[in-house]
């Protein structure tokens, strides 16, 4: 019991509590100094999304601290670190999904296929449908399974007449491998289906809209083994299509989904790279911290 | 001074089950304050019910006592004769001067009198005390450390609850009860049907049997179709009005704006219907009357649509809060979730905040209908008493409401069947509001099914 206790302390003092163990003073130093030099190769082939010295602001405090990183074609990359450390947020960055929030301010340069998202003549309309995302929990709207699927080529007038319409939607629904289990029931409410179901209709929503990466927020944190499985062999199959960024809280997800893989510390960008190389053969003392389950 | 026994016997009923458990809290099987309560409400329970009882006994005992023993001359008297004697006693005892025919009896009564009352006090007192007393050795008898005190005490409250909900249960049906007996000796005079499906509301009768009037007319349907009109063009302004603004304030207003504007519009919540009266009576309806003038209409100075502008302004507050409270808790994953997928800020509100906060803003709308229509004083100032039957909103109406006003104020004897007919009209409202909620509940209830 106490050690429970002591644990979600520390999860949630992470930032000001630094972390426990033998290594806690040279952490501190480490973290301490102005600014981490990023360990490993930020840089790919032709890529699709380019970072360059992200700062990330909510009010007075600062969550992203100098990130550069580019994400390529058809890759998938996994940002994993401990609770609070930024992974999250600089996720959000990637589709402007911070702009909702009022005191979020993101400084730097990020770029899709090298038009920089945050400058003006952005619409971050247009940009939200090139960069879907799917969040932590199933979040299917309170409509029917094919109004779901539906509701982006609707919104953004991808689709002319009826026929055109359900094929996007079986289209979508047969790659998030849904499909077979809803076919007889597209019009219940996707509220009704099982939790994994509602994160594949989440994806299959996400597909409807024809983007070019798709962003994943823990998507499997809120689902059970199996639900997880299918999600992940989905995520492979994507890959051959999209670029994917997927957020992560666990290392073995991230280990077998990812090819590339980058560690974050406290709103920064510790190391990067091969996710192979990472998982075996860290560089930096906090990345072999984390992957060792000395915190996190 | 039952408080003080009450504290002492809190702390007395904690100590004894220390006592008994041998000094170790784990051993008892409830925790110290459950024993301290229970000897707390043995102690009190009984002596303040009983206390209750007597005092509204007591009064009562005394005067039978006292008349048990009149004079001779005085057995024959009326209950109204003895009332009076009475009165007479209790008024030269709080030091009023009394006329009446033997002041010598009324001296002699009001000495027993005060020997009785304070016998009875004494006694009471005695009582209440020795209940007290019982209370606290019984529970000194009972609280042993396995004693379960903690069920003991939750069944008390329990109890305590129930009659509480209880009380709001017996009211309403009181209510239903009196409304329902009045109105069935209405339907002796007057027939349901012609009640229900008359078009013609004149409810004078005539006062004094040799008087030339009308037997009165009891149709109720222009009374129903005034109420409908009014409440229709309040709705009218109310929902989008209302609507409107919550969206506003739960989509679009920053944090400081909405901290000024919601308390300003919860205000409107706050004035007197009386002030509405007197706003729609003495402003809106001659700017309605003028404006209509202008256009070239006819328009009647106590007009159906000035009633019910203002009727739906008072409205507003009742659905732009429900409707706010109801947006603000759609998830915010719904939200993200449409703007994830490139939905613009309108589009995400109206294909997918607004379908799933329709259980509750539904439930607010009709609320506000039964609001509308059980509103009385608006229309009794601005809508006039002519039961136009008519769905033109520039013409006088009135409504069911006003009518029952009107029907009660008069001065005409209880049982007649003007007045009677207030409680038919009660009836028959209290019957469509009811239904109307009804209904409510079932669409609520659908659009869970197919939300949650």
């Amino acid at each position: 019991m106490r050690a429970a206790e002591d644990t979600t302390m520390e999860t949630t003092n992470d930032q000001a509590a630094g972390i426990p163990g033998g290594t806690q003073k040279e952490d501190e130093k480490l973290t301490s100094e102005a600014a981490i030099e990023t360990v490993g190769d930020i840089t790919v082939e032709n890529p699709r999304i380019q970072c360059h010295n992200v700062d990330v602001f909510y009010g007075d405090k600062q969550a992203i601290k100098n990130v550069s990183i580019e994400i390529g074609r058809n890759e998938v990359i996994a940002m994993i670190g401990p609770s609070g450390c930024g992974k999250s947020t600089f996720l959000r960055c990637l589709n402007r999904m911070n702009d909702i929030i009022e005191s979020c301010v993101v400084k730097g340069d990020i770029q899709l296929d090298g038009n920089n998202i945050y400058s003006k003549s952005t619409d971050v309309v247009t940009l939200r449908a090139q960069v879907g995302m799917v969040f932590q929990r199933p979040n299917p709207f309170p409509k029917s399974i094919y109004e779901n699927v539906a509701y982006g080529p609707r919104i953004h007038g991808l689709v002319d007449s009826k026929i055109d319409l359900d094929e996007a939607v079986e289209n979508s629904l047969r790659r998030a491998g849904l499909w077979d289990e809803v076919k007889d029931r597209l019009q219940q409410p996707g509220t009704g289906l099982s939790g994994g179901q509602q994160q594949r209709l989440c994806i299959a929503r996400t597909i409807a809209v024809r983007p070019e990466v798709i962003l994943m927020d823990e998507p499997c944190s809120a689902l059970d083994p199996i639900a997880t499985a299918k999600i992940e062999e989905l995520m492979d199959e994507l890959s051959q299509n999209y670029t994917i960024v997927i957020v992560t809280h666990s290392m073995q997800q991230a280990a077998r989904v990812s090819k590339r893989t980058a560690y974050f510390h406290l709103g920064e960008l510790v190391e990067v790279g091969d996710t192979r190389r990472i998982f075996t053969n860290p560089q930096h003392r906090l990345t072999e911290g984390y992957i060792t389950g000395r915190f996190g | 001074m039952i408080c003080l026994l009450a504290g002492a016997a809190f702390v007395f009923g904690r100590h004894r089950a220390y006592a008994t458990s041998g000094k170790s809290i784990s051993t008892l099987h409830s925790l110290p304050g459950h024993y301290g309560l229970y000897a707390l409400i043995l102690t009190t329970l009984p002596a303040v019910a009983l206390l209750m009882f007597w005092s509204m006994l007591a009064p009562r005992v005394i005067e039978v006592l006292l008349l048990a023993d009149l004079p001779a001359a005085m057995q024959g008297w009326s209950q109204e004769q003895l009332g009076l004697l009475l009165n007479d006693v209790r008024n030269s005892l709080k030091g009023y001067s009394v006329a009446s025919d033997n002041p010598e009896l009324i001296t002699q009564f009001g000495e027993r009198y005060q020997d009785m009352e304070q016998a009875s006090n004494w006694l009471l007192w005695i009582t209440v005390l020795s209940l007290c007393a019982g209370g606290l050795a019984w529970a000194w008898y009972k609280i042993r450390a396995d004693h379960p005190a903690r069920h003991r005490v939750e069944a008390v409250a329990v109890t305590g609850l129930i009659a509480c909900s209880l009380i709001a249960l017996l009211t309403t049906i009181g209510i239903v009860l009196s409304v329902l007996f009045e109105s069935l000796r209405f339907f002796q005079h007057v027939p349901v049907t012609e009640f229900l499906f008359g078009l013609d509301w004149s409810p004078q009768t005539a006062i004094r049997e040799d008087q030339v009037g009308s037997s009165g007319a009891f149709g109720a349907v222009p009374l129903f179709a005034g109420t409908l009109l009014i409440s229709a063009i309040a709705m009218l302004v109310a929902v989008p009005v209302g609507l409107m603004s919550s969206i506003y304030l739960a989509e679009y207003a920053s944090q400081r704006i909405r901290t000024i504007l919601k308390p300003l519009l919860e205000i409107l919540a706050g004035i007197p219907t009386v002030v509405y009266g007197f706003f729609a009576a003495l402003t809106v309806a001659p700017l309605v009357r003028d404006a209509g003038n202008w256009l070239g209409l006819e328009v009647a100075s106590e007009s159906a649509l000035a009633a019910g502008l203002v009727m739906g302004i008072m409205i507003i507050p009742f659905v732009s809060s429900i409707s706010d409270d109801v947006i603000s808790a759609v998830p915010r994953a719904m939200r993200e979730g449409s703007y994830g997928l490139g939905a613009t800020q309108s589009e995400t509100i109206r294909r997918v905040i607004i379908p799933a906060a329709l259980p509750g803003i539904v439930g607010g709308i009709l609320l506000a209908v039964s609001r509308a229509i059980g509103e009385t004083m608006i229309v009794v100032m601005a809508a006039g008493l002519a039961a136009n039957l008519t769905a033109n909103p520039l013409e006088a109406v009135t409504t069911v409401t006003v009518q029952i006003v009107t029907l009660l104020v008069g001065d005409q004897e209880f049982d007649s069947p003007k007045t009677l007919a207030a409680f038919a009209l009660g009836l028959t409202l209290f019957i469509v509001t009811l239904i109307l909620n009804i209904i409510a509940l079932q669409i609520v209830r659908r659009y869970r099914e197919q939300y949650d």
